[in-house]
């Protein structure tokens, strides 16, 4: 069946801001969706909040609109675009909530603009549970049993029928946000009882617990013609109780006979037809009984999903691009398969590798939170890998985490029985990193039977760990290493440093034997179809076998080290800079070969560089990949500067290896890196930094502390994201800060720096070529420094910085260029404060913000800065026009739109044991998952789309609920009372309030929880009940019950899902936006329109 | 386990030789390489009588996983001539497994060889074409490689094989039908899996599995309202005596369904050529379009012959005119014929396996197909 001809237009609406369980793999498959639509000739508009993405970039949509996934905002896009159809099966859970709302309130009739795809009975069918399971009734397959339930009542009834221990499931919600097991009728209580919360229909399914099973998920595609294809399936190494997401996976399924697959198969293929997705991906979760192999129907997502962004890269089947062909008409076999380019895409992939994916977690983060996994998402990324084994696979996933711990080990001797059995203990828990643990109950002597018993996971699975343990003891006792040996521990996927550590030698040595007895990876392809067809696309990774495919080019080579895994502080917006570097400098007549291991990604497309190679970005591996490039044609250098800290950290090691480095020298990031060389590069450009110290023991600290007077920030020296940072006020808080961390040492110092109290921070992205500098953009963080940029919201152009303060800005930061050695990207903090600008810290990288210093200034930074480092010089760059000829985005012409940039925060993922959200407080350790942007008219427009893209919006009438500190007291006065003037209704704590009514603002007095007496009602319970509509709440004083109150307010409020204000600054932003979404004036305005209404390029040199 | 597996060769006519580890029987095999892409399914796969005599390459990379159970099985004997895996399972992991799956190889004489890179052999014979192999461990692995090579070419090679009689059964047995019985099929055997009949008498029909030597005396002996003939080993160009009957069977008007070997003999015996693929169609993921309804099916494929017939346009025939009803999207080969007296239907064939086992079970409407003929037949005679 061709392409329909009645859709001209489509609008695609993107997945938002990147949160647990909606992460960049939404950015992939909307990416590929937009490419695929405007190839066909279709005009695309793209509503998607998030900036940090590859496909809000102009570029890849005729309207790119970065507004707030709210069904008010995309109907103003719908009535200005006019589109012809809506496709929401490729932004997630989001996109699909949105699309369910539009159809609710008539928009997509009123519009004659039907959903493509998936149409609203289906996602109806497939989402709502009971629909469901009446699907898989029909179908002839099994559920478990079940209740659903609205209230507690039913809740508890309904537990008392199925029996302990149940599962929680709320409906609607997404990532298994609210879901979990309970094993009591308490434990139910809280869990029911968030679910029901945190469900838009109040709704919750209970279940009968098949914790243990063995756990599946397959992956379909359907076409107009009824055609259904299985792309991929996938197996759980971690069996049912943990979310899918949070569980150690491997493609294909392995233990399963053809029979057991084949009954899969065919429930898979009368589900997708009962449920009636018209067209595109879906994808359905089977556990199977490991006694008997009965087969219970877990659930199904109408949708393209995390799981097929790792089926795409796990088989090379490109699903959200076919689905998006699928849903414009097209039936698969009329689209041809692109690796093979022969056969076409109605078939199933087979493959001849093994691929594992082992997620990444946060919880260092969140030292509150219960660290068990659960049914409800934790993970924060994921890593994938593929060999032609599984214990490769498996080995190479676990390194390519880049987390100490992460890997098999056999450090010290071997677990005695006792301590084995203790290991296996702790592994009945399912928690990060329990593989390890079973890999040591294993190495201790246990059996293969007795670890399945505890923890479930099927024996050919621990088998297989066994094996490597076993290799493990071959490799430490052999008498040399040999290449059979090493040929044998290589094809288990050990890595040059676990051998290294078997035999007590250090890693070079090992590699140094390794090449020297030619034992080297070659290179297979991802292909599809099991070698059967020739491919013609070079997506590779590594194996230990006899024969490479990595073809002879002509043309020079870069490298792009790509980010790895997302984690918090480095995600999406760094593989947006590494993508557009391949797409730059593809342009400019390289051949790019990608590098990275993340599965969700637009840089891990095998369509996004001239070469993909899927490979851990350790040295070693990189080592081996530059060596085969190496062989396969001219190698012009690797680019480490766009993959934030991870590339970096191997610049040094690559260059000592003779790689060649492109753009910032090894020597010069070590400049802005290292401590006492950056103070050096800081006098000599005469630019004042906060006074600081460096230490090595508590005493230490306190002494410098006390030099350089309180409050102190402390942070262990070299960490990304502010990890392990905190600011201290006293002697005693920061000696326990350093003891309790046992952070200090010879190797690790503690960095302690004078916190500027009140300072305005200030962050800027430029690129420097040796010569020039070009200004990419000057932000204005709104809440005050201390907190880490990345959870800070910040406008551009600055709100409240004057001409002068800019000019300051640029010329410290051209020093810090200069003096560091800069070319390409560098990213600078600096704190304004008694109108000294402080330099706090420079990174010669792409930073977190050129995303949005990209969007909000029409100005394509990343794909300068490859330029730059392969050699281009700025003047040459303007003169092509890929920059504004005379102008920069430091000096916005007046008229200047305002874009803000907003964090969003995970707290409510994060429960204490007691079952509490952890503290939402802010400080200078990143926690943020992601980011969305406002751009607007003025400041407290674009502040309010934020909120709206970043939270559910700010309220604009009801109760704000105000308490904060005594230094705080003085400036909340004016922003409470426009408060009032706006219609809230203020309630107030008896100090705050008191305050308030002396200033002539009424504010009603409620008990602080710590007051609550027998039968009163305390802050805590009104906000529970959901009579609060904001909190204020700024963190007070040392005592420790106004903390415990402070804790237990913001708990509360993160649990309800209501916004909450910490700091004063923010309090002025929101009531700014408040205002603007009362006059209900929020434009929607295209980023295309915008740069074309800013027009750097325009502007005329100054006279 | 790894390092007490002894070493193993694996030769190709050709010459270009892989070593590996003896996996299995040890001793040493001649056959046909050829290579499946399956990646569940092996134990019906070893089982399957049309593999005879070749020697298969897993591209999965770990094979035995599941072990052996005791209800998979598609005949009573594994029939490869040889095994080449990458990884073999130490350990089964299913609870229908009775043994593992290399004990049952050595039981069953089945020589082997692991730790070979399969990928590479699979482009190798992606490239040259199917071709005679060896495998050789225990004693014989320490000859020369020029003796080796020597023994692997002066094996019978596929073409010009006539091998169906090798498997079939020898004797005529009933397979009953599932509840009430609806119909009589014979089965001419060239090499049937177990699931051909049990999918049949799900549907009622009593099917009477006849020797490949069956002539048409024998067919007409069990009053069939219908004939089919099953898939099996060889060069279809060596079943003459099988076409000559399924002429006889056509011109008394009995409906007709084949399966693979099947179809090359309907194939042969309306007039096309048959010919031999370079290295053929094994797998269970392969896309066939059913040109009568338009919708595309994933299918169990294992054939290394094809028919030689027009994709476009109706052949006329003594026996009516004939359409290529399916074909594989990948190639374009001929994967179903379709004869009509009239309009009306009356024989065809596929050169896949909608009995799967393995595979899916998209195609397993053609013997509803097959069900709808007879019931026509039955009526247009009555």
């Amino acid at each position: 069946m061709p392409k329909r001809d009645d859709i001209r237009s489509v609008l695609v609406i993107g997945s938002g801001p990147i949160v647990i369980g909606q992460a960049c793999e939404f950015d992939y498959s909307g990416t590929q969706a937009c490419r695929v639509l405007r190839e066909e000739g279709i005009r695309v508009v793209l509503v998607n909040s998030n900036p940090a993405t590859i496909m809000t970039d102009p570029e890849f949509a005729d309207a790119t609109y970065v507004e707030p996934i709210t069904p008010e905002i995309v109907e103003k896009i719908i009535a200005k675009e006019r589109p012809d159809a809506v496709l929401a099966t490729l932004g997630g859970q989001t996109a699909l909530n949105c699309a369910m709302e539009l159809h609710e309130r008539g928009v997509l009739e009123k519009y004659d603009c039907p959903l493509i795809g998936a149409n609203v009975e289906a996602i109806q069918l497939g989402e709502d549970r009971e629909k469901f399971k009446g699907v898989v009734a029909r179908c002839g397959a099994e559920s478990a049993r079940s209740a659903i339930c609205h209230t507690m009542d039913e809740v508890l009834a309904a537990a008392d029928d199925l029996g302990y221990p149940v599962v929680v499931r709320p409906s609607f919600t997404m990532g298994g946000l609210g879901s979990g097991f309970a094993h009591t009728p308490e434990e139910l209580r809280r869990i029911a009882g968030a679910g029901l919360q945190y469900s838009p229909v109040t709704e919750v399914l209970l279940e009968e617990s098949i914790l243990g099973w063995k756990e599946y998920e397959l992956e379909l595609m359907r076409d107009t013609a009824d055609n259904v294809v299985v792309v991929c399936s996938i197996e759980n190494l971690d069996p049912m109780g943990v979310h899918t997401g949070d569980s150690i996976t491997v493609a294909p399924a392995l233990t399963l006979t053809d029979r057991e697959y084949q009954r899969l198969r065919d429930i898979s293929i009368k589900v997708i037809r009962e449920v009636g997705v018209d067209t595109g991906g879906c994808n359905i979760q089977f556990a199977v009984n490991p006694q008997d192999g009965r087969i219970i129907v877990i659930e199904m997502n109408p949708r393209v999903s995390r799981s097929s962004a790792l089926a795409s890269k796990a088989t090379g089947f490109p699903i959200a691009k076919i689905a998006a062909k699928m849903a414009i008409g097209y039936t698969l076999d009329e689209v041809p398969n692109d690796i093979t380019q022969e056969t076409p895409a109605s078939f199933e992939p087979t493959l001849d590798y093994v691929v594992v994916k082992v997620p990444r977690f946060a919880f260092e983060k969140f030292p509150a939170a219960d660290d068990t996994l659960t049914t409800t998402m934790k993970s924060v990324g994921e890593a994938m890998a593929i060999g032609r084994s599984f214990t490769e696979a498996l080995q190479k996933a676990l390194r390519s985490l880049e987390r100490a711990g992460s890997s098999f080990h056999w450090d010290g001797p071997r677990p005695t029985e006792e301590a084995a059995r203790a290991l296996l203990d702790s592994a009945r828990r399912p928690t990060d990193g329990r593989i390890v643990q079973v890999q040591q109950a294993l190495r201790g002597g246990l059996t293969v039977e007795e670890v399945h018993e505890a923890t479930g996971i099927d024996p050919w699975f621990l088998d297989q760990m066994a094996l490597v343990n076993e290799v493990a003891e071959h490799v430490a006792t052999a008498t040399e290493l040999t290449p059979e040996l090493l040929r044998l521990a290589k094809r288990h996927g050990f890595s040059d440093a676990q051998l290294a550590s078997l035999r007590r030698m250090p890693e070079a040595v090992v590699r140094g034997v390794r090449h020297a007895l030619g034992v080297r990876p070659v290179y297979k392809t991802v292909d599809t179809c099991a070698a059967e067809f020739a491919a013609r696309t070079p997506y590779h990774y590594s194996a230990y076998d006899e024969e490479s495919e990595v073809a002879p080019r002509e043309r020079p080579a870069v490298l792009i080290l790509g980010s790895g895994p997302n984690r918090i502080g480095q995600g999406v917006e760094f593989d947006y800079s590494c993508v557009h570097a391949s797409f730059a400098l593809r342009d400019a007549g390289y051949d790019t070969v990608m590098v990275n291991c993340n599965p969700e990604t637009v840089s891990t497309d095998y369509d996004t560089s001239s070469r993909l190679y899927f490979e851990p970005l350790t040295l070693e591996d990189v080592l081996e990949v530059v060596h085969a490039e190496q062989q396969a044609g001219p190698v012009a250098g690797v680019v480490v500067q766009l993959g934030g800290q991870t590339p970096l950290g191997l610049a040094r090691a690559l260059k000592e290896n003779g790689v060649p480095i492109v753009g910032t020298s090894p020597e010069a990031i070590d400049l802005a890196e290292d401590r006492g060389a950056f103070g050096r590069v800081l006098h000599e450009a005469d630019l004042p930094a906060p006074k600081h110290g460096t230490a090595y023991s508590a005493a230490e600290a306190v002494e410098i502390a006390r030099e350089i007077g309180y409050p102190v920030l402390v942070r262990p020296s070299y960490v990304l994201g502010g990890r392990g940072m905190e600011i201290v006020y006293d002697d005693e808080t920061l000696s326990g800060y350093v003891e309790r961390a046992t952070l200090a040492g010879p190797d690790h110092p503690v960095l302690v720096d004078r916190f500027l109290d009140d300072a305005i921070e200030i962050d800027v992205d430029v690129l420097y070529d040796g010569e020039e500098m070009y200004l990419g953009g000057i932000m204005e963080h709104i809440e005050e420094a201390g907190i880490h940029s990345g959870d800070s919201s910040c406008a551009l152009p600055p709100v409240t910085l004057g001409a002068t303060e800019l000019e300051r800005v640029r010329e410290s930061t051209l020093r810090l260029a200069e003096g560091i050695g800069v070319r390409g990207l560098m990213n600078v903090q600096f704190a304004l404060a008694q109108d000294i600008l402080y330099v706090l810290e420079a990174n010669p990288r792409a930073s977190r913000t050129v995303p949005f210093v990209a969007k909000a200034t029409g100005v394509p930074l990343a794909n300068a800065a490859a330029r730059i480092m392969l050699g281009a010089s700025i003047a040459q760059l303007r003169e092509e026009g890929v920059l504004p000829r005379h102008a920069d985005g430091g000096r916005m012409p007046a008229k200047a739109p305002v874009s803000v940039k907003e964090a969003v925060l995970p707290f409510k993922r994060f429960r204490t044991a007691d079952g509490l959200v952890v503290d939402s407080l802010l400080g200078p350790e990143m926690r943020s998952t992601g980011e969305v942007m406002g751009i607007d008219h003025d400041f407290g427009r674009a502040f309010a789309k934020s909120q709206l893209g970043a939270i559910s919006g700010l309220p604009t009438s009801g109760t704000v609920f105000v308490s904060v500190a005594n230094r705080d007291k003085r400036a909340i006065i004016f922003p409470v009372k426009r408060l009032v003037d706006l219609g809230f209704r203020i309630l107030s704590t008896s100090g705050t309030a008191e305050v308030l009514r002396r200033n002539g603002i009424d504010a009603d007095i409620v008990l602080k929880h710590a007051e609550r007496g027998e039968g009163g009602q305390s802050v805590v319970d009104l906000i529970n009940a959901g009579e609060v509509d904001m909190v204020v709440n700024s963190p007070s004083g040392p005592s420790a019950t106004t903390r415990a109150d402070g804790y237990a307010i913001r708990a509360a409020t993160a649990a309800m899902d209501k916004p909450i204000v910490t700091t004063v600054q923010q309090l002025a932003a929101a009531v700014l936006a408040i205002e603007a979404v009362q006059r209900d004036d929020l434009d929607v305005m295209s980023l295309q329109d915008h740069a074309a209404a800013l027009d750097l390029y325009g502007i005329e040199a100054p006279a | 386990m790894l390092t007490t597996r002894e070493p193993a060769v694996l030769v190709l006519e050709d010459g270009r030789t892989f070593t590996g580890r003896a996996y299995g029987h040890r001793g040493e095999t001649v056959g046909e390489a050829v290579f499946s892409t399956g990646m569940t399914g092996y134990q019906e796969t070893l089982t399957d009588p049309s593999y005879h005599r070749q020697v298969v390459v897993m591209t999965a990379p770990h094979v035995g996983n599941t072990g052996w159970n005791d209800e998979d099985d598609e005949s009573g004997r594994i029939w490869v001539a040889g095994y080449v895996v990458r990884d073999p399972a130490i350990r089964p992991s299913s609870w229908r497994s009775r043994r593992s799956l290399e004990d049952e190889l050595d039981r069953q004489g089945v020589v082997g060889i692991c730790d070979v890179d399969t990928r590479a052999l699979t482009r190798h014979l992606r490239e040259r074409g199917a071709m005679r192999v060896g495998i050789f461990s225990g004693d014989v692995a320490a000859a020369s490689r020029p003796e080796l090579l020597h023994r692997v070419q002066a094996a019978p090679a596929m073409t010009g094989a006539s091998l169906a009689a090798e498997v079939a059964t020898k004797e005529a047995y009933v397979v009953p039908p599932v509840g009430e019985k609806r119909f009589t099929v014979a089965a001419v055997d060239l090499g049937i899996k177990s699931n051909t009949p049990r999918m049949m008498a799900e549907r009622g029909i009593e099917v009477h599995v006849l020797p490949a030597t069956a002539t048409l005396d024998d067919v007409r002996a069990v009053a069939p309202d219908g004939v089919f003939f099953s898939n099996g080993p060889g060069d279809p160009a060596t079943a003459e005596t099988q076409a000559d009957l399924l002429r006889g069977v056509l011109r008394a008007g009995l409906p007709y369904f084949g399966i693979c070997f099947g179809n090359q003999i309907l194939g042969r015996a309306l007039g096309f050529g048959t010919y031999k693929l370079k290295y053929g169609h094994r797998g269970i993921n392969q896309p066939v379009m059913d040109r009568t309804t338009g919708t595309v099916e994933v299918t169990a494929h294992n054939h290394g012959f094809a028919v030689d017939a027009p994709l476009e346009g109706a052949t006329d025939t003594e026996f009516g005119a004939v359409t290529v009803s399916h074909v594989c999207l990948n190639d374009d080969v001929v994967e179903g014929l379709e004869v009509r007296r009239d309009e009306r239907l009356v024989a065809f064939s596929v050169q896949y396996h909608p009995e799967a086992a393995a595979g899916p079970h998209d195609a397993a409407y053609l013997f509803d197909r097959f069900c709808d003929l007879m019931t026509t037949s039955k009526e247009v005679r009555a």
